[in-house]
């Protein structure tokens, strides 16, 4: 405006500041006060409610009304105690007494008492022009957004909350996490955890009544916790809420439909595991019959597996799956016939007798084999008990085996053929695994060995180390005796128990009197292969011959005899 | 058969031939046993014989021992022929050609084609002396198969021992293969053509207790071995051998171990038969 248009007409245009800051005036008019006014509520400030008509001020101005210091008392004016405008607030807000509380918190505390410019105001949080309510996405106050307003001072906020919350979780899946203000109350915060908030007592007010019941899908479930189970547990540390966090201050009672516990806050790589496990597929489709953490963990009661009452103590493990996979159970019955008395036969495995009759703690459970969280099916390629990694899974006890199976011929690092290669439990099967210097071994080994290998099978059965063995002799050679078990190797190669250079040592085993000559016994020996073994088919084709002779001229001179002697008895009948 | 008792028998065998006998038919029954065992192996009655008798390891002793026995009546039987020969004051040689040596000779042949003969009722039963052609053939088959078996076994019994001498490895398989087949011919043998030729032709039938008792009635011996009778009407030094009946006491002890053994080796022959036919490759 022109100085030498002055006087100016009396009645002035409005200011309009969208002329200049045409951004700032729309936040404005989407803001809450903005809105407000454009419906004529006069109480809504405008641009000069705060910022005054002519004395405007920059707001690093100390003099200025929007000095960080002077922005309580500005809000304040209109949203502290007993203003008109917090009344009509107290109908759509829970937030009350804000002045006060703010005054009291942790923010204000820094603004009044230590004169800190940098601590928190209104702005801060619900920004100066933007102010929206927090059911508006794009406000900063909103659910979603929270985090990222106070980060914008509490950067380390990530490493400050890390044992309470999983790290990872800020970035991944901010929406697993409780919202700051959820444990930190707006207006309130204060350096206090949120025991002080939401404590378990408040809690135990409802859930200590045994009789405390909800309704969910027409089935009543029991709210009832044992406070004292609790206590005893690995949680015991641990406020209600942390678990529970879906708990709204904003509902009533806070925890209405605050839904299952997710474990993930904490144990996020063990809930990855459960998720594409069977039992995490099945319970995710809706399998009622699937797991969910609480069903081996239980739910207060949780145990370290290290305790001697925990269900997941290893000593617990086949019961705990058993109640499953048992014989009888739903499971055992739903899977094929193989799944059949996989507890029963555990029981008298070698694992499980180390387990249950020698009291190791180090011999394998279910969940040693299996995993403990990504159970899968053995075809699953991704399976501990895939044959592609059950070297591997039972190798995490069993290593020196594991490392001499890699070498052998059996290894899929060594043999570069199509067919089948044998993996731990074709030999020492799963569930029924027994000691193999025991006779059921040594007298089903065969059988396994034969299955890839009939041909050398049925010649050993042939010769005097498989006859003994038909006749259930357990100390005559069998397949591993000779050849090796988990070192298997062609004769070939030097490391071979067959090899030249080993093989009295190998016979001197049982035959003390070894030597080079005696190993030439041929332990395969069959006399129906002439290419092979032509001495022994010329052999056995000359004794056959002998016994036909004899048989025959022996056979046709009885016949005749006794032909002859009856011929001679009916005629003296006839005679007499 | 009233005048039984007065019926003066012929010593057939001694006593110490006799006695080796038993020793020949307890050491034989008990190796055949033991041996099918091993070689039916995969059968389930040679199976269940095996678990009668205690297992692998008992058969396995009972075999060794049977097969010890056999070396000890083999190794009598060749003293006795050299006691023989001395008190009968005979070169080894006179002694082997003697009307009663077991060697085979012209009169067996001709022998052998007029039994043919008479098989087919062109002639006449021939005159048997004491030892016909076919009891020549089983007393030599013991010879062989004493030797075969023996030696056979004896490698398969003592293999470190006799390839630290140098013999081959795989001639262990070789013996396997002849000590088995060879014993499947003479349990085969004996336990059908000897029987029925001793035993169960119908002229002995149901059996010839003379191995045990030793003694034949002069009867018998007359219309069976019109030979050796016509011998003994000569010869003043074999009638010293004509005798009293056997006691009945002797007969019936004669007949229920013979009983025995003919039942075990019958069994054990069906069985070798069933399991050839229907059960082994």
């Amino acid at each position: 405006m022109n100085p030498n248009d002055l006087p100016h007409a009396e009645k002035l245009k409005k200011v309009v500041c969208a002329n200049c800051h045409d951004k700032i005036a729309e936040q404005y008019n989407r803001s809450l006060h903005g809105v407000a006014r454009a419906k004529g509520v006069t109480l809504a400030p405008t641009c000069v409610t705060c910022h005054s008509e002519h004395e405007i001020l920059s707001p690093k101005n100390p003099k200025s009304k929007t000095f960080v210091m002077n922005i309580p008392g500005l809000c304040g004016s209109c949203h502290k105690e007993g203003t008109q405008v917090s009344k009509i607030l107290t109908s759509t807000t829970t937030q009350t007494s804000i002045y006060e509380n703010y005054s009291e918190s942790i923010h204000g505390d820094g603004l009044y008492k230590r004169g800190l410019t940098v601590t928190a105001v209104c702005t801060s949080c619900h920004t100066a022009h933007d102010i929206l309510p927090h059911t508006n996405p794009e406000s900063t106050i909103n659910r979603n957004n929270v985090s990222k307003t106070c980060m914008k001072c509490h950067t380390q906020i990530e490493s400050v909350h890390q044992k309470i919350i999983n790290g990872q979780l800020w970035e991944k899946q901010p929406n697993k996490i409780p919202v700051c203000i959820e444990c930190h109350q707006p207006h309130k915060v204060r350096r206090v955890f949120y025991e002080d908030s939401l404590p378990n007592e408040m809690c135990m007010k409802c859930h200590s009544n045994k009789n405390l019941t909800k309704v969910e899908n027409g089935k009543t479930v029991s709210l009832y916790v044992d406070i004292e189970h609790f206590k005893n547990s690995v949680h015991q540390n641990n406020s209600c809420v942390k678990c529970h966090t879906n708990v709204n201050p904003q509902s009533n009672p806070v925890c209405k439909n605050s839904g299952k516990v997710d474990c993930s806050i904490c144990h996020q790589a063990q809930v990855e595991d459960y998720k594409v496990s069977i039992h995490g597929q099945k319970h995710f489709s809706g399998d009622k019959n699937a797991p969910y953490c609480t069903d081996c963990h239980t739910s207060h009661n949780v145990q370290s597996k290290n305790s001697q009452t925990s269900p997941t103590f290893s000593r617990n493990v086949p019961e705990l799956c058993g109640n499953c996979h048992r014989e009888g159970k739903n499971i055992a019955t739903a899977l094929d016939e193989s799944h059949k008395g996989i507890v029963a036969n555990y029981k008298e495995s070698i694992h499980g007798k180390g387990l249950l009759q020698s009291g190791l703690l180090v011999t394998a459970t279910c969940v040693d084999c299996h995993s403990s969280h990504k159970e899968l099916p053995k075809n699953d390629p991704n399976s501990t008990v895939n044959p592609k990694n059950i070297g591997k899974t039972c190798a995490k006890c069993h290593l020196g085996v594991y490392e001499a199976f890699r070498k052998s011929i059996h290894s899929p690092e060594i043999a570069k053929t199509d067919k089948r290669l044998p993996v731990c439990n074709d030999c020492h099967f799963s569930h029924e695994i027994n000691r193999v210097d025991l006779q059921d071994f040594r007298q089903s080994i065969v059988q396994q060995c034969g299955q890839c290998h009939q041909d050398v099978t049925e010649t050993y059965f042939e010769t005097f180390h498989g006859k003994v063995t038909k006749l259930g002799n357990t100390g005559a050679a069998k397949c591993f005796d000779c050849h090796g078990s988990h070192n298997i190797l062609p004769a070939s190669d030097i490391n071979s128990t067959l090899n030249r250079k080993n093989i009295i040592q190998t016979c001197q085993k049982c035959h003390p009197n070894s030597n080079r000559k005696f190993v030439g016994y041929l332990t395969h020996a069959t006399h129906h292969d002439r290419a092979k073994y032509p001495f022994l088919f010329f052999t056995y084709t000359f004794m056959v011959i002998l016994l036909i002779g004899t048989f025959s001229f022996f056979g046709l001179h009885t016949l005749f005899w006794f032909i002859r002697l009856m011929k001679d008895k009916i005629k003296n009948k006839n005679k007499s | 058969m009233a005048q039984h008792n007065e019926e003066k028998y012929f010593e057939r065998f001694d006593a110490f031939s006799r006695f080796l006998h038993i020793l020949v038919i307890i050491s034989f029954i008990s190796l055949a046993i033991t041996g099918m065992i091993i070689k039916f192996s995969g059968i389930g009655v040679f199976q269940f014989v095996s678990n009668l008798l205690g297992g692998y390891e008992v058969t396995g002793f009972i075999h060794r021992t049977a097969a010890f026995v056999t070396f000890i009546y083999f190794f009598l039987h060749i003293g006795y022929l050299i006691r023989k020969s001395k008190t009968r004051k005979k070169t080894f040689i006179q002694f082997f050609k003697g009307d009663n040596s077991l060697i085979p000779n012209k009169t067996d042949l001709m022998e052998l084609i007029a039994t043919m003969k008479w098989f087919f009722g062109k002639g006449p039963r021939p005159e048997y002396g004491r030892w016909t052609y076919w009891e020549k053939f089983d007393y030599w088959a013991v010879f062989w198969g004493v030797a075969v078996i023996g030696s056979s076994g004896l490698l398969l019994w003592f293999p470190e021992f006799f390839t630290h001498l140098g013999v081959p490895g795989s001639l262990i398989n070789v013996a396997t293969i002849i000590h088995s087949d060879e014993a499947l011919l003479a349990a085969g043998f004996i336990f059908s053509y000897h029987f029925f030729n001793t035993h169960f032709r119908p002229d002995k039938f149901p059996m010839d207790t003379v191995i045990f008792t030793g003694k034949v009635s002069l009867e018998e011996m007359k219309e069976d071995r019109p030979r050796e009778y016509e011998q003994l009407m000569k010869d003043p030094e074999m009638q010293k051998k004509i005798g009293e009946a056997p006691s009945p006491a002797l007969v019936h002890a004669a007949r229920i171990f013979g009983s025995v053994a003919l039942t075990l080796g019958i069994i054990l022959v069906l069985l070798i038969i069933y399991s050839m036919i229907f059960l082994y490759q």
